[in-house]
């Protein structure tokens, strides 16, 4: 064998360098299962939509603390030019920023100035009619991919780097009244995701999907069919158009093997009449495992909804030293806290204005007042039809032990009407309308104490806000409002510490990362993400 | 073969491809004809396609209550976000196709949004569209609302004894403590005008919904006292939990920093006097109106 040269070897070397340095890179760049589920070890990148698996949007970043947070400014807007509500929370991995905007866009930021790296847009047919506005609100991410849902019911993987459709799977038919908003969850090798469309009477449903491919894993229908167990809460044929979607994001307990889903309100909203039973598993929280699909058990917020009072909430998994229990402050008003082992109630206790119920069952659930359905005439029942809070991200921090949620005070006037069903179509069972009160409806941020459900604090908002919150490590809080404020408060008195006028109201979950050792903050707000960070 | 190849690049004789072109012209042709006749029947339309179904009427009902009714209230009597929808007169034409035009796409710089625009409902098919416009026919009154009283004379009284103008607009003339009124004849249920005279401060011009909030203009009373000890009294344009935007009863704009001031107090007491029998009869009270309408007609 011929020695080799001095060249030969630099060479191989270098070659040698190359190769270990792409694995090393493309190792780092390519987010492993098991980094989602160590995203703790890494507190600069937020790898899931709530920011860990635990639903808690809570950073341990804490570069930004209570003494220098009014020091805050503005380091980039990066615009949608997309008109109606931006729901985003964007994921950030290794100083790329992944987000979603209006009419399904979706975008690949540098994070550190905000320029563009990709920008997708769905060419969505011209006659989806998704209610509530052409929102979408995240992205996950897995391998190489980024996922999220559209609003033609569609789940698409585009790659990380580029863009590029990689994969597109038809979830369900949109005509019927099918959509997708929700940012989808990575649990191992499967995208989860869940569906909109609880004013059209479709059958919600909690898909799975492959990320390498596509193919489609398990689906858990949200209503039972004939013969499953729960079936029996529907009267006659109501269960096929019985809503029931499973519209915002789940969280998921590796210790168990069980991510946990919550649903949307049986159809339709406002009508019990023809849907006679507690109407499973509408507004219910779901623990499933994931790798089939099965139910291990469930827990039902609001039995036989009459009011729209979906229980579509970022479940939160808290842990009490043996006790794992999940909280919830539920769109009806009460704030609950479940034993996630077992799906059992803790205790339930009301954390905004609630006059539809004045008892509870032998299980400590609230229990509903019979003149608190609706009437043909209407009946003012508080809270209101977008409820005491609704899908905007509540947020636990582990280091005050508080759970910050907003809270909507607004009562609404609850009416209803026989409609007659028509697939694709709205189908409301009639309305509701804002109530004659003479003090207008406002909104608070409350801290909330879960071991007793009792309210810490609040900082209370002009009107009802739909931001969501976030609980940072420096003992800072942020939130928004529909002024178009975005605040900084004290995570232990609830005070201001700093605030930024975005110039529209603020309809997303803020979060927070950091590049180069420096803390960051973004929102959505208008048709604008904003990034904040000390000067 | 050769042959065959020569007379026809693809093979068929020359009188079959022609024929073929014709062919697909006279369905291209017809296609169009058809969209077009579709288009039409679905959005163009001078007249409700579906005036003559009995059906419509009940299934626009049901559209009406989740689309409209919010403002236009239940059986489309108004109230006090929306236009009394059963009067014979619209502000924004009463044919058919006005009506589409203004479900369809909102009327700018009025609280009635395109359709589906609102981002809380679904919005509504075209023929869904039609089916609102046929329930509305179905509630509304035969005749051209009568005004009771002389409009006439209400003028005088609006710009007059009874002081309206003082803090209302009309037509660019008028005071600015108090909503514009120009439009405000057509805009609101009479119901809801004679109680907003009689008992302004039981309900405030309302919000009109919730994602309108930053520009409802409700004309709270306002009370500030600056750290200077300046005292100011007035109504709020706009607010937020930092800042506020007033007008004194002078009429000057003030724009302030909440936590500069010494104090701050807010009421939903409206500064408009309730007028009672005693600073305005029944008719009086009538006449006025008569005028409004009159304005809100034009």
């Amino acid at each position: 064998m011929k020695k080799p040269t001095m060249k030969e070897l630099l060479h191989a070397s270098l070659l040698l360098l190359a190769a270990s340095a792409f694995i090393a890179s493309n190792a780092h760049s390519q987010v492993t299962p098991q980094r989602l589920l160590d995203s703790a070890k890494e507190p600069q990148n937020w790898l899931l939509y709530s920011g860990d698996y635990s639903g808690h949007r809570f950073s341990k970043l804490d570069q930004i603390n209570a003494s220098n947070a009014s020091a805050l400014v503005p380091k980039w807007a990066y615009q949608t030019m997309a008109g109606g509500k931006f729901e985003t929370t964007p994921l950030v991995v290794d100083g790329i920023l992944y987000a979603t905007g209006q009419d399904d866009r979706a975008f690949a930021l540098d994070a550190k100035s905000g320029r563009p790296i990709w920008q997708y847009q769905r060419a969505l047919p011209a006659d989806i009619r998704p209610c509530c506005g052409r929102v979408n609100r995240g992205v996950a991410i897995l391998g190489d991919k980024v996922f999220f849902g559209t609003l033609d019911t569609h789940v698409i993987a585009l790659d990380s780097k580029t863009g590029n459709v990689v994969w597109d799977a038809t979830a369900f038919d949109y005509r019927k009244g099918y959509s997708i908003t929700l940012a989808p969850l990575a649990i191992k090798n499967l995208v989860i995701v869940g569906v909109s469309g609880g004013e059209y009477g479709i059958r919600g449903f909690i898909d799975a999907y492959d990320a390498a491919t596509g193919e489609r894993k398990w689906r858990f229908y949200t209503v039972p069919g004939p013969g499953e167990p729960g079936h029996e809460t529907w009267e006659a044929d109501s269960w096929k158009i019985g809503g029931a979607p499973a519209w915002i994001t789940g969280s998921y307990d590796p210790a168990t093997n069980t991510t946990f889903w919550t649903t949307g309100n049986p159809s339709p909203s406002n009508r019990g009449e023809g849907r006679a039973g507690d109407n499973l598993y509408s507004n219910s929280l779901l623990a499933l495992d994931p790798d089939t699909g099965k139910l291990k058990w469930y827990f039902q917020f609001t039995k036989h909804d009459e009011h729209d009072w979906d229980a579509t909430q970022v479940p939160v998994m808290i842990d009490q030293g043996e006790k794992h229990l999940i909280a919830q402050a539920n769109r009806n008003g009460f704030f609950y806290v479940i034993d996630r082992s077992t799906g059992k109630l803790v205790f339930s206790n009301p954390y905004a204005k609630v006059t539809w119920s004045t008892s509870k069952d032998a299980e400590g659930r609230p229990v509903s007042l019979k003149e608190a359905s609706p009437t043909p005439e209407g009946s003012r029942v508080c809270p209101g039809a977008a409820g005491a809070t609704n899908w905007m991200s509540p947020t636990y921090d582990p280091q005050t032990k508080l759970f910050y949620v907003t809270a909507r005070e607004q009562c609404d006037i609850f009416s209803t009407a026989p409609q007659p069903y028509e697939e694709g179509h709205a189908y409301y069972g009639s309305a509701y309308f804002p109530n004659d009160d003479t003090a207008p409806f406002w909104g608070a941020l409350r801290a909330i104490d879960p071991d007793t459900g009792k309210i810490k604090w609040e900082w209370k908002h002009p009107s009802p806000t739909w931001s969501g919150v976030l609980s940072t490590a420096g003992g800072v809080v942020f939130t928004g409002d529909a002024e178009g404020n975005f605040i900084a408060l004290d995570a232990v008195t609830g005070k201001a510490l700093w605030h930024f006028q975005c110039g529209a109201s603020v309809y997303s979950s803020p979060m927070s990362f950091a590049i180069d050792g420096k803390q960051y903050v973004a929102v959505a707000a208008g048709s604008a993400l904003f990034t904040f960070a000390l000067p | 073969m050769p042959a065959l190849n020569k007379s026809s690049k693809n093979g068929r004789p020359a009188t079959t491809q022609r024929l073929t072109v014709h062919r697909s012209f006279w369905l291209a042709f017809l296609a169009t004809i058809v969209f077009c006749l579709s288009a039409v029947q679905l959005s163009a339309q001078d007249t409700n396609p579906l005036a003559n179904d009995p059906k419509a009427s009940k299934l626009g009902e049901f559209q009406f209550r989740s689309n409209c009714a919010f403002c236009h209230g239940l059986g489309a009597r108004g109230g006090g976000r929306g236009p009394d929808l059963t009067r014979a007169q619209k502000r924004h034409g009463n044919a058919d196709n006005d009506l589409f035009r203004t479900i369809n796409e909102g009327v700018p710089g009025t609280a009635m949004p395109p359709n589906g625009a609102t981002q809380q409902g679904v919005g509504m098919t075209d023929t869904e569209i039609w089916q609102v416009i046929a329930y509305i026919r179905s509630v509304q009154v035969k005749a051209p609302a009568q005004p009771l009283g002389d409009a006439a004379h209400g003028k005088q009284l609006f710009f007059g004894t009874a002081a309206c103008s003082t803090c209302h607009m009309i037509e660019g003339k008028g005071g600015r403590l108090g909503p514009d009124l120009t439009a405000t004849g057509s805009a609101r249920a009479t119901d809801y005008l004679v109680d907003s005279v009689r008992n302004p401060s039981r309900r405030l011009a309302q919000g009109i919904s919730e994602a309108m909030k930053e520009f409802s203009q409700e004309y709270e009373t306002v009370k500030v006292e600056t750290a200077d000890g300046q005292k100011f009294v007035g109504v709020v344009l706009n607010e937020d939990h930092f800042t506020l935007q007033m007008l004194d009863l002078r009429e000057q704009l003030h724009l302030f920093e909440k936590d500069k001031l010494r104090s701050y107090e807010k009421s939903r007491e409206s500064l408009m006097p309730a007028y009672d029998q005693n600073m305005l009869s029944e008719k009086d009270l009538q006449d006025i109106l008569a005028f409004l309408l009159s304005v809100g007609a034009r």
